[in-house]
């Protein structure tokens, strides 16, 4: 079946995006990405450690994934515009997660600095991919300013709480034409199927891998639940119904 | 002995040889340019221009490399 996601005309294959934070051992990263078949990576940008200077984890990223860097550690739409330009320096494509917290119990996004902050780089040719709270009228207003996806959380990052905003995000479903990639809080494989049933186009995870004691195997485990949900929303959910629906006939029952 | 200045990197001071060029000040710590992007004074340094950007004294230089995150 064709089933192709595009974002800003790129075509990706996987509906899984994973983020490289948190491993005990980022070895195993490069294990983690074949596992999870997936195309799109993120990474974070911070001061170089002088201790470690030659260690980077673009050492475990195999070629050819997309790299999907994120400004955190930015507080406002200025320091998310200047992340996202030494990103860009960096000279590994020009995708962009932005990501503006000032709340640390939370970690909740700055959904107006986020909407600056996305139209100031959209301008300068980022695919920008804005991490936001589920709202529907902030989702319209990042798409007018140039998001090519919009990033709305389930619950609050590393919390593995689930879909705390599923309805929420039903209502972003319902409206919005651009992608829906569901990021932060997926904790459980059945989280990321529940939210890929509802129809969003992707799942960003990464604590639930990565604090996992078999990283690898969870990867898998994530795969599977994607594609799952992702079918399950093609084809169509039953019916509910709160009375019994007999699945046998009722006819033709053996005389006793 | 050669004249040495004091630099601002990634916030905090540093002694270096008066004069240097930024590819020197890099391989001195050991990093290798391809995995860093640099700040010069909050303007960013194209890779290409790392080996003919003279650092003045007191310059604040931020070197800054992808790291995991998500």
């Amino acid at each position: 079946m064709e089933d192709e996601l595009t974002i800003a005309g790129t075509v990706v294959r996987s509906r899984l995006i994973t983020g490289s934070g948190k491993y005990l051992d980022d070895r195993i990263i490069k294990d983690v990405l074949e596992a999870a078949e997936c195309d799109i990576i993120t990474v974070a940008l911070r001061r170089i450690d002088f201790d470690r200077p030659r260690e980077g984890i673009l050492d475990h990223i195999p070629k050819g994934k997309i790299l999907l860097p994120n400004t955190s550690g930015a507080r406002n739409a200025e320091e998310a515009v200047r992340l996202a330009r030494l990103a860009m320096a960096m000279g590994c494509g020009n995708w962009i997660k932005i990501e503006v917290i000032n709340d640390q119990k939370y970690l909740l996004p700055d959904n107006a600095e986020t909407i600056k902050a996305t139209q100031t780089l959209s301008k300068e040719g980022f695919v920008v991919l804005p991490y936001m709270s589920p709202d529907l009228i902030v989702a319209r207003r990042l798409v007018d300013a140039g998001a090519a996806a919009v990033m709305p959380l389930a619950s609050p990052i590393g919390s593995n709480r689930g879909l705390a905003t599923r309805d929420l995000l039903e209502i972003l479903v319902d409206e919005m034409t651009v992608p829906i990639i569901v990021d932060a809080g997926i904790g459980r494989p059945s989280h990321a199927a529940e939210a890929m049933e509802m129809g969003v186009d992707a799942v960003l995870l990464n604590t639930a891998i990565a604090s996992s004691d078999d990283p690898v195997t969870m990867a898998m485990a994530f795969k599977y639940a994607v594609r799952a949900g992702r079918l399950a929303y093609l084809a169509g959910m039953a019916g509910v119904s709160k009375t019994a629906r007999p699945s046998s006939p009722l006819t033709g029952f053996l005389e006793i | 002995m050669s004249l040495r200045m004091e630099i601002i990197v990634n916030g905090q001071p540093r002694t270096v040889p008066e004069a240097c060029m930024l590819d020197e000040l890099l391989a001195a710590q050991a990093v290798d340019p391809a995995q860093v992007v640099v700040e010069v004074n909050r303007g960013i340094v194209s890779k290409d221009a790392y080996d003919t950007l003279r650092i003045n004294p007191g310059d604040l230089v931020e070197i800054l490399r992808f790291v995991g995150g998500g």
